[in-house]
Order: structure tokens, then sequence, then C-alpha cells
């Protein structure tokens, strides 16, 4: 059993499961601001309900978000020392910064929302909302910054003791990296949000219950989705592609299944990448787009695996480039559904159209399958290093912590979040079904609401 | 800047200690002094605005560890890798069975959640109280500055101690009585009616209890670590530190006696920063030391971050506690008073 692989396991589950709750909450706190400005502005007391009743599910959202994102940030240190010890002076910044700019800032103005309602005035309760949204969305900053350094180090020193420290703050917050990736990954968390609404719309009115809340759910999730579907691939998608393909060619190309570098080259929309022959079996390709994508010309030359030593391949080559693949193909059905759907509500017609809303009902999943396989991509790309360039993933774990101990704590986790998954369905599920003129459940449901 | 960062994380600490802390005691306390359902719910709705904002003093201090000592963050925890996991898993447990129990209206579920929720911040405070005794004990540091500790050996704190020895286990009842009465303090602040008066009632003991373990513990951690006593010798006026936690033990005394409950909880809390800092004061300047003798001890020369970081660091991370520190004060004062049990809109 290699240590390696099983911290790698280790975080890599910890931190996929993590994800499936920010991803919402940053994405619904957008919309849940937008419910509340409108409330806000025209005094209609349904869309009041409505965000109070998205404030629900976000509470409970935003709960798992908590609980799963406290062991990330110990095991920077529990299973990955190594690095810590060496990147502590750079990426412990932003990791600090997250805990006191945002988690404080987030957490106050949560409990303000959820708790406070009729302790204080409708626009502070308004400007708490946005303050959550606020919070959230620079917590997510942080921790992009974190990982952009990791994949685009810059602004840096090594010090004779072999640790970095950084030399241009300014520079190392607003790496280029990190800004695309953080454009492309927030509006990433408001295709989950839209279309977490928009299901909930659609479930309604399918269901023939709730409709007026269905109606309001659809058009928010719906203009939310078209516009953020849109933008992700263009123009945040596009151009982090770009950065990538400039700066880090291993992964485009394995991302791409480009095994030969080649002027001209083109992009494959299905096709198994073989190792051992080095080719795509069976590919559909459309010619030259890839050169056009990445250099506004189709006879630009994309370099390929050959031209890169064996020894820097990202190892997980066929994964990345599954992921990868899915990620755009995902991108694609988001963009064309909700492009339908938001015709149709312009036109009037989208609450009477079943077929939409029930593709957009079953769509729920995908947009966090997608966001999970855009980080697999990001990160499986970054292989086999762990800082690019300047440090191996072999040289950063927890050489202390042994393999059998790791899988100990991995399987600890497995099972307990499979417990919260299992909570966290049952609960959404009754919010839903109970709909949004319940009565708030434990401790309100004695309140005269 | 070593001096400053060592206190500035000393800060953090204490700050998540006295938060944290009472809400930890009430979670202690829940399944003893709340009876009825009315009575828990009480509980719950007395720390449920802020219990998640005193839990990122943790992550902030975490962080703040983490970029200003990455040596201390990186041994340390991977070294305490067992006893951190399960706290990471009672932490997740704590805080879905605090949240959730106002989502679920079947009586045996709130049961099981009130069980769970009362038996993670049971065992939380005592595995932080063993998590600082570990660290002014000591742990079998290698040259290369990392380590690995069983959970225990021969509950010894020798060379190869366990993170559990007879010391340890005093520093984890430390830990759980002054919390418990921490939050017996909140409790008779946010409580009303007969949950107000029992928690009265058990300040007493609770207080009797830790008066004779802070005594305890003062004597072991001498007999551990003689030398715990040298900054103190060395300069005499820090004596001040052992004299402000009697001083605060007894205002804490006086307060309750005289129905003052907020001044009370804030004897508590002053309690909770002497002991932290007097702890702090003993090691300094050393941060972890070596059971294997003093050439391994992490010190703070030697974990401390490059001046050029640390000078960065002190920009921001003032601003932000400044921030931080008014959003705290806001909140709090928007829930002052008694707890607020219909007060959830959710």
């Amino acid at each position: 059993m290699s240590s390696e692989l099983i911290h790698r396991l280790h975080f890599a589950f910890t931190i996929t499961f993590h994800y499936l709750f920010p991803q919402l909450t940053m994405g619904l706190g957008l919309l849940i601001v937008a419910l509340k400005t409108v409330a806000l502005r025209t005094n209609d007391q349904q869309w009041d309900r409505a965000a109070r009743f998205w404030g629900r599910i976000f509470a409970i959202n935003f709960v798992f978000g908590v609980v799963t994102g406290i062991p990330m940030e110990f095991e920077f240190g529990t299973n990955w020392a190594r690095f810590s010890m060496i990147s502590g002076g750079v990426i412990g910044q932003p990791l600090a910064m997250e805990g006191v700019f945002s988690f404080f800032l987030e957490s106050a103005f949560l409990g303000l929302f959820l708790y406070g309602e009729k302790r204080i005035s409708r626009t502070m309760h308004w400007f708490s909302s946005v303050m959550v949204f606020v919070g959230s969305w620079l917590s997510g900053f942080f921790i992009i910054v974190t990982d952009a350094w990791m994949q685009h180090p810059i602004a840096y020193n090594r010090l004779p003791n072999g640790q970095f420290e950084v030399t241009s703050f300014w520079q190392f917050m607003l790496n280029p990296w990190g800004l695309l990736q953080y454009a492309h990954n927030m509006t990433g968390a408001v295709v989950t949000g839209s279309f977490v609404m928009a299901a909930v719309g659609a479930f309604y009115l399918l269901d023939k219950r709730d409709q007026n809340y269905g109606k309001i759910f659809l058009k928010v999730g719906v203009i939310g989705g078209v516009l953020s579907t849109i933008l992700i691939i263009f123009p945040t998608g596009d151009l982090h592609g770009k950065f990538v393909a400039r700066n880090q060619p291993a992964a485009i190309a394995a991302m791409e299944g480009l095994f030969k570098t080649e002027s001209g080259a083109g992009v494959v929309l299905i096709g198994q990448p073989n190792e051992e022959t080095q080719q795509i079996d069976n590919p559909i390709v459309v010619n030259d787009l890839l050169s056009f994508l990445i250099y506004g010309t189709t006879k630009a030359e994309v370099t390929g695996l050959d031209r890169i030593p064996r020894d820097q391949w990202p190892e997980a080559l066929p994964l990345l480039y599954y992921a990868y693949h899915i990620m755009a193909g995902l991108g694609t059905w988001f963009v064309a559904l909700m492009l339908v759907s938001a015709f149709l509500l312009w036109r009037g017609k989208l609450y009477r159209s079943r077929w939409v809303l029930w593709a957009l009902l079953l769509s729920f999943p995908l947009p966090y399958i997608a966001n999970t396989a855009g980080w697999m991509t990001a990160e499986l790309g970054r292989q086999p290093w762990l800082i690019y360039g300047l440090m191996r993933t072999s040289e950063g774990y927890s050489n202390t912590v042994s393999a059998s101990n790791g899988l100990f704590t991995l399987l600890g986790f497995m099972g307990l979040y499979t417990l919260l998954g299992l909570l966290f369905t049952v609960l959404i599920y009754r919010e839903i079904s109970d709909g949004p003129d319940a009565k708030a459940h434990g401790a309100a449901a004695h309140n005269a609401d | 800047m070593g001096f400053l960062w060592f206190w500035l994380v000393a800060v953090m600490i204490v700050g998540y200690v006295v938060l944290d802390g009472f809400d930890l005691g009430v979670g202690v306390l829940h399944l003893f002094l709340a009876k009825t359902d009315a009575e828990r719910r009480t509980t719950l709705a007395s720390i449920g605005p802020v219990w998640d904002g005193n839990e990122v003093w943790l992550l902030a201090g975490g962080g703040t560890l983490y970029f200003a000592f990455p040596l201390l963050y990186a041994s340390a925890f991977s070294g305490f890798y067992l006893p951190l996991m399960i706290v990471l898993w009672l932490l997740v447990l704590r805080g879905i069975s605090l949240e959730l129990r106002a989502h679920i209206d079947v009586a045996v579920w709130q049961t099981l959640l009130d069980g769970v929720f009362g038996m993670a911040s049971t065992l939380l405070t005592i595995f932080f109280g063993a998590a600082l005794a570990n660290v002014v004990r000591g742990v079998p540091l290698q040259p290369d500055g990392y380590f690995f500790l069983p959970l225990w050996t021969n509950w010894q704190p020798g060379v190869h101690p366990g993170i559990l020895d007879w010391y340890t286990v005093i520093g984890g009842l430390v830990a759980l009585s002054a919390l418990t009465l921490h939050g017996a303090l909140w409790l008779t602040i946010k409580a009303s009616g007969e949950l107000e008066a029992r928690a009265r009632k058990i300040v007493t003991p609770l207080w009797l209890a830790v008066a004779a373990l802070t005594v305890v513990s003062l004597i072991a951690t001498i007999v551990v670590r003689p030398v715990s006593l040298n900054n103190y010798f060395n300069y005499p006026v820090t004596f001040a530190v052992p004299v402000g936690v009697v001083a605060s033990l007894a205002a804490l005394w006086l307060f309750n006696r005289a129905g003052q409950p907020v001044k009370a909880f804030l004897s508590s809390s002053l309690y909770l920063f002497f002991m932290l800092a007097g702890a702090c004061w003993a090691l300094y300047p050393t941060l972890l030391p070596a059971t294997t003798g003093a050439a391994n001890d992490i010190t703070l020369s030697r974990a401390i971050s490059s001046p050029h970081t640390l000078a960065i660091g002190l920009v921001w991370w003032t601003i932000g506690m400044a921030f931080a520190i008014s959003y705290v004060v806001f909140v709090y004062s928007c829930f002052k008073g008694k707890a607020d049990v219909g007060g959830a809109a959710h």
C-alpha cells in the first residue's frame, strides 16, 4: 500500500464531498439576495416567504459545508505535513485570511439572517443576506488563491531552509491563474444554485402544488441559469483554458488526449485515450478546433505529450481526460437546456412545457458532477506536481503517518460522510415536500410564524 | 516579531477557548440540566446563533498558526494524527446534531441527537484539555522535527508517552470542569425559570471542582516539567498571572453569590485567559518541548516564518481581526438578554 496514494485519496475524498455543499452555498447565496431584493422593493410577501424557504435549505446545506470544511484545514497538517512545512508562509496566508475575513463575517450574519428576522429591520435583514453572500464568495476567493499558487506559483522566494515566502502580497493575491479560475469556479457555483432552484420549481409545477412558488423559483433559476451557463463557457472557461494551455502544456495535452504535437490540432469529441498505443481509440474529431481555441488560428502548433518528458505527464491520464470531457460535455447540455428554458420563459410558455420541466427537474445533479469533474481536471492536470514545477506530490505527504493509519481514518470519513449524505437527503427532501408555506420544524414549530 | 506572533496565536487560542468554551460547556450540561423538550430547546437556542462563529476562532487560529509557525503546524498536526482525526469526527457530529435537532420533530430522534451532542461536547472538552497538556508535557520529537504519538502507552509521562497519561488526563479534567462551569454561567445569563435555577445551583460544586483541579494541575505541571517555572523566576512580575488565576476564581465566586451572572461569566473568561496565558508563558520560547532532549525542542526561532512574511501578515491580520471583533460584538448585542426559543426562522 502506498502512503502517497492513501494521503491523496484522503484529501481527494474529503474535499470532493465537502465541495458538494459550498457550491450550493455560494450559488444560492446570490439567488437568495435576488429573492430578498425583489421582496424588499415590491413588498411582496410571497417573495419574502420564498426567500425564507430557500434560507431553510441554505441553512441545512451551510451546516454540512461547515462541518465537512473544518477537516480540510486540518488535513494540510495531518496528511500533508512536509508540504505545509515548506509552503506555510505562502498558502498559510490565504487560509488564515479565509478564517479572519470571511468566516467571521459569514457566521455572524448568517446567525442574524436565520435567527434575527424579528429582531432587526427589513433592510437590515436584506443586508445580512448580502453579507452572507459576500462572506461565502470571499471564502471561495481565498481558497482559489491557495490553489492558484500551487497551480501557478508566482511572487515567491525560496529561503535557505527550503521554505517559501511571498515577495509581493498583491501579486500573490491577484495571481492571473487565480482570477480566471475564480471567475470560472464562481460561475460554476451559480450554475449549481440555479439548477437546484429551477428543479424545485419544476417539481412543484409538475406535482401541481405550490405553483406560485414554483413559478418564482423557475423564473429566478432560469434567469440565473442562462446567464451563468453562458458565462461559464465564454469568457471564463475559454480564457482559463487558454491560460492553462500556455502554462501547463502537459495538462492541456492530457485533457485533450493530444499524444502528438500538431499544427492544426483537433478537438476529440468522443474517444478513449489508450496509454499503451498512445493514441485515441475510435475518436470523433473536429479538425483544427483546438489550435483555434487556444491560439485563435487553425494552424497554430499545440504541444503534445510527445514533447513532454514521461516523468512529467499527469499520471492518471485517462481519468483526467474523462473528467475534462464530462465537464465540457455537461456544460454544453446546460447552456442548451437553459437557452430553451429562457426562450420559453420569455414567450410565457415555460410553465406549461412539461418536457422542459422534466428536463430541468432531472438535470439538477448534473452541475454537481460538472463542478466535481472540473476540479478533478484542475488537480489531476497539475500532477505529478504538488506545487507546479517546484515540489512533487511524492515529496509532500506526511511520512510519519503510515499508510494504514491513513486508510483507517479515510474509511472513518467514508462511513461518517455516508451517514451525513443520508441525513442531508432526508432533511432536504422534507423541506421540499413540506413546501414553502409549511410551518418550520422543531424549535420554530411552536412559534406562530 | 516572533514574540508578537507567539502572543497573537495565543490570543486566538484564548478567543476560541473563551467563546467556543461556553457552548461546549452548555453541550456538556445539556443532558443533565435540561429535562423537558422546552428546556432543551432553550439551551440550544442560547448558543444557536453564535456557536458557528465561536468555532471560527478555531479555524482562524489554526490558519494563523499554519502561516506563522509552519514547522509547528506540520509537526504537531501530523504527530497528533489519530486524536486530531477523532476531534474532527466529534466536531462533525456535534455541529450536525446541534443544528439538525431544530429540523427534526420526532421525539426519539431528538433524544438521540441530544445524546450525540452531549457526548461529543464532553469528549471534545476532555480532548482539548489533554491536547494542551500534551504540548506542556512534550512529545518524542525526532531531530527532523516530526513525531508520531500512540493514543496511550503505560500512562506515564516519560520519554515515549502516549496522548493519554496520568498528566494529560488531569489536563482533560481541568478543561472539562472549567468549561462546564463556563457553560453553566452562560446558562444563568441566558436561561430563565427552573433551568436558570438549576444552572445556578450547579455553579458551586463545579467551582469547587475547578478550584481543586487547578491546584492539582499546577503541582502536576511542576512535577512533570520543572523548567516551567523558569520564566516566572526570571521575571517575577509575571507571577501576576497565577495571581490572576486565583483572583478571577475568587471574583467568579463572589459575583455568583451576589447574583451578577454577567460579571461571574466574565470572571470565568478571565480565569480561562490567565490559565492559558500562564501555560504559554511557562513554555515560551519553546513551542513544543521534546521528551527526547531539549536539542529537539521546536522553539520559536526554529518554527517562525520569515520576517517578510510576518510583516505582510501583521497588516491583514490586524485589519481582519478588527472587522471580526466588530461582527462578534454586533451579533452578541443583537442577541443579548434571555434566549429566545421562538426566534429561529427555520
